[in-house]
Parts: structure tokens; sequence; C-alpha cells
């Protein structure tokens, strides 16, 4: 894996992010920001799987040249965007009483 | 050979992810959105977690394990959240774009509707009970 194709990589997920985080402020209702909040939590999984790939120099030769924990941050992140997807979800259903 | 697999899901996959932004800027309304972001940015995400997993194989499996099973979690959520928001989201009462054809959920989101107002009331009723039965005491 170069370099170069993981930054090219970082700088179109940083591009779908920026779009994301258009409709998170413009989104006219707030299920529009909940789903647009939810993308972004999925694909800074993506992000998570650059890092993991992106190689850094180390000292020692028993050490694995990537940084393989942000993969355990990517299963982690999936699951709180998961658990705060459905509690946006019920607490917007609610919304019925307000008009 | 698996490297090179593994390259062409990384950018399908990026393609993906792109695409199903694009979508969630450009259509009209939440559930055309959700359609677009949900489908689009899980498969491609997926792909990349795929790929990822490959670059494991061989020597680095922790990787590999870690990768495929982030794919699968990510495979049977995504949807369902998107899902519950969409619903969630006819409930509460947003509407349709214009340019709509077709709507076969009115009929349930009223029943659902009707549901809650029901509980509602039994909540009310239950708590003027309470309310009742203090002032007797007192």
């Amino acid at each position: 894996m170069s370099p170069t194709f993981l930054e090219v990589a970082m700088y179109v997920l940083i591009f779908s992010s920026l779009l994301c985080l258009d409709r998170i402020g413009r989104g006219p209702t707030a299920p529009d920001r909940a789903i647009a909040i939810d993308t972004l939590g999925t694909i800074m999984i993506g992000f998570c799987c650059i890092m993991a790939l992106w190689p850094t120099p180390t000292d020692s030769p028993s050490a694995s040249p990537f940084m393989d924990y942000y993969m355990t941050v990517a299963i982690a992140w999936a699951i709180i965007s998961f658990i705060g997807s459905l509690a946006l979800a019920k607490y917007l259903e609610g919304r019925c009483y307000d008009a | 050979m698996l490297e090179t697999i593994a390259l062409w899901l990384f950018g399908i996959g990026l393609a993906f992810d792109v695409l199903g932004c694009i979508g969630l800027v450009r259509l009209p309304d939440v559930y055309n959105r959700a359609q677009a972001s949900t489908k689009c940015v899980t498969l491609g995400t997926t792909m990349i977690l795929v790929a990822t997993g490959l670059f494991g194989v061989g020597g680095n499996w922790p990787l590999f394990i870690k990768s495929i099973l982030c794919a699968v979690f990510l495979l049977m959520t995504a949807p369902v959240g998107a899902h519950a928001i969409c619903r969630s989201a006819y409930v509460s009462g947003v509407k349709l774009a214009d340019v709509s054809v077709e709507d076969a959920f009115t009929q349930r989101a009223r029943t659902i509707r009707a549901e809650h107002r029901q509980r509602a009331d039994e909540i009310e009723k239950n708590l003027r009970e309470v309310e009742k039965s203090e002032e007797a005491e007192a």
C-alpha cells in the first residue's frame, strides 16, 4: 500500500465528510441531521481503516509497522454509532406530541 | 494478486462513499437521502474494511479478524439504524417530497400514532388516580 494512495483516499473521505457536514448544518428537519450524523459515523470507520494501514517507522523489529489499534477504534465507533442512531430515532418518534 | 484485489476494493469503496454523500446532499427529502446514504455508504465502507482485512492476510491476522468482524457488524447494524430513523421521521410527521408517487405507510403510521396516544392517555389516567388517592389521604 503506497502512502500516495492512502493520502488520496484520505482526501476523498474528507470531501465526503464535508458533504455530510453540509447536510448536518443545512438539513431542514431533525431526521435529516440524524441520518447525516449516522453517515458521518460510517465514514469515520473508513478513516480508521486508512489510519490502520498507514505505515509508521518503529525502532524495534518485533513491533508491527502499522497502527493496528485503529481497527479496535473502528469497532467501538460502529457500536456507539449504532446505539446513538437508535436513541435518536426513539427520541424523534416521541416528537409527534409536540404539535 | 491479493494486494491488487485489495487496492481495487478500496478504490471502489471510496467511490461508493463519495457517491452516497453526494446523494445525501442532492436528493429532495429525508427518505431519499436515507436510502442513498445508507445503501451506498454502508456498502462502500464494508468494501474498505474487507480491503483492509486482505492487507492483513498472511502476516497480520489480528488486523484481518478485526476488520472482518467490523464489516459484519456494520452490515448488520447500519441499515437497522437508518430504518429506525426513517420510521420515526414518518411517524413524527415529516412530509414526502412533492415528486413522490406512492405512499404505502400512511395507515400503519396512523395506527402507531393511535397506540402512542392511547398509552399516553393511560399514563395520564394513572397519574390522576394517584393524585386523587393522595388528596383523599390528606
